[in-house]
């Protein structure tokens, strides 16, 4: 054990954890929008959108994430008319890149969670709303959108956590987030096991915070 | 689609091993997990406070930490590991270990991780009355387990253990980085020579969807299996 290593390492290891929240933060609000959005196209009652949304929450749930990352860093730059346009300023960056991939795959996973909150809510709260003759856009905001929150904070706090560790994969496409400067850390002093309980400490606590503050969550909102 | 051929002039054949060494990892990392699973499952259901504690930690920790944290701790420090097991026989030379075993060991750990959690969860949810009614008759404990308990938990497991089986399949992808020549990493090696990555990787993606398409097919047939008489 070289307790130098882990204390000298340890601030250079936090530095990146900021990188690291960072990705997770914008992958996460991305992903939550477009998990929303494909949710209630599964939820539609015409073919085609409906199918769209699962061939979207399919593949990106059927391959792995390192695939994605890579098509998308490595593989769009191929296309010309793509780095003739405007999107190119996003997409030469390798940061963007890792947002780009970690929010569709967040958002596939996310649309499935949303979709069997939508679905396991009990028809009779909606029909209480048409009852009292409250619009549909009024009971769909006020009443399927609070309760499906509810029911799918459990599931959600699982994605956070993986997202968490998705995060990790930025350090395939060069960017020094806690798993690439560990990487680098380990592949110059070459003492893997003093820099992955450091690392995987801070992993670690990060995912000890998330899972209390969704069980925050969940006691807050439980009817 | 000349890229594809077979054969020299194209990355068909290549491709096609990488996906046997794909599917040969994740079998081996998901039996290897079942093996943890074994040992980490009854620590966690125990009522001994420390065998607990070392149950709870393993579970805790590998599914906390990224997958390629813990392939690169193996990759990086596998080999030092079983050079210092060697060295306590008195063999002091430099052993490098082969990719394929790191690489599945390190994902047959983190999918023991997730195996431990289903198996725990499915033998908690059999009815108390089962365990019981086995005392009772006075079943030996070989027969409690293998007749009475197992049958019943993996009807229970079994479409967890598919979700396992998925994150497993998914995690090979991460060994390209030690090397192993895998989809990724034959995709990684194909891109580079052709100048083509995009056709490339979106054929891995095709690759890792049909494993994953037609893994599902035979699970759902498993699934029927043991859901009979319910």
């Amino acid at each position: 054990m070289d307790l130098d290593l882990m204390i000298s390492s340890f601030p250079k290891l936090l530095n990146a954890t900021l990188v690291t929240l960072k990705l997770l933060s914008l992958s996460l609000i991305f992903g939550l929008i477009l998990g929303l959005f494909f949710s209630i196209l599964r939820l539609n009652k015409s073919i085609f959108l409906n199918k769209f949304s699962y061939c979207y929450s399919y593949i990106f749930r059927g391959t792995p994430l390192l695939v994605q990352i890579f098509i998308i860093y490595f593989g769009l730059g191929q296309l010309e008319f793509l780095r003739s346009s405007f999107l190119w300023i996003i997409l030469k960056e390798p940061y963007w890149c890792a947002i780009i991939a970690f929010s569709l795959n967040t958002g596939a996973y996310t649309s499935e969670i949303l979709r069997s909150a939508f679905e396991t809510i009990n028809k009779g709260f909606i029909e209480a709303g048409d009852s009292l003759g409250i619009s549909k856009k009024i009971i769909f905001y006020k009443i399927q959108i609070p309760i499906a929150i509810r029911q799918s904070l459990p599931a959600y706090g699982n994605e956070i956590i993986l997202m968490l560790k998705g995060t990790s994969l930025a350090s395939t496409v060069t960017l020094m987030d806690l798993t690439g400067v560990a990487k680098y850390i380990i592949s110059t002093t070459f003492k893997p096991i003093e820099v992955f309980i450091v690392a995987g400490g801070i992993y670690l606590f990060m995912t000890f915070i998330i899972h209390n503050f969704i069980r925050y969550l969940e006691k807050k909102y439980n009817y | 689609m000349d890229l594809l051929a077979f054969g020299n002039t194209g990355w068909g054949d290549e491709l096609f091993f990488a996906t046997l060494m794909t599917v040969a990892v994740s079998i081996t990392a998901m039996i290897l997990g079942f093996c943890f699973a074994l040992i980490f499952t009854p620590l966690k259901l125990s009522k001994n406070k420390f065998l607990n504690f070392i149950g709870n930690s393993y579970t805790t920790i590998i599914r906390g930490v990224p997958e390629l944290l813990v392939i690169y701790l193996f990759f990086f420090g596998g080999s030092g590991a079983v050079m210092f097991v060697a060295s306590i026989f008195g063999y002091d030379k430099y052993i490098e270990i082969n990719a394929f075993l790191t690489g599945s060991f390190a994902i047959g750990i983190i999918s023991g991780a997730y195996s431990t959690e289903v198996f725990r969860g499915a033998i908690q949810s059999i009815d108390k009355g089962q365990f019981e009614a086995s005392k009772v008759l006075g079943l030996k404990k070989p027969v409690h387990f293998f007749k009475v308990i197992m049958p019943q938990m993996l009807r229970l497991a079994v479409p967890n253990l598919s979700n396992v089986w998925q994150i497993t399949l998914k995690d090979t992808s991460l060994i390209s980085v030690t090397g192993l020549v895998e989809i990724m990493r034959q995709s990684y090696i194909a891109a580079g020579s052709t100048r083509d990555p995009l056709f490339f990787y979106s054929f891995a993606a095709v690759l890792y969807l049909l494993l994953t398409f037609l893994s599902m097919k035979l699970i759902n047939k498993l699934e029927t299996k043991y859901r009979r008489g319910y």
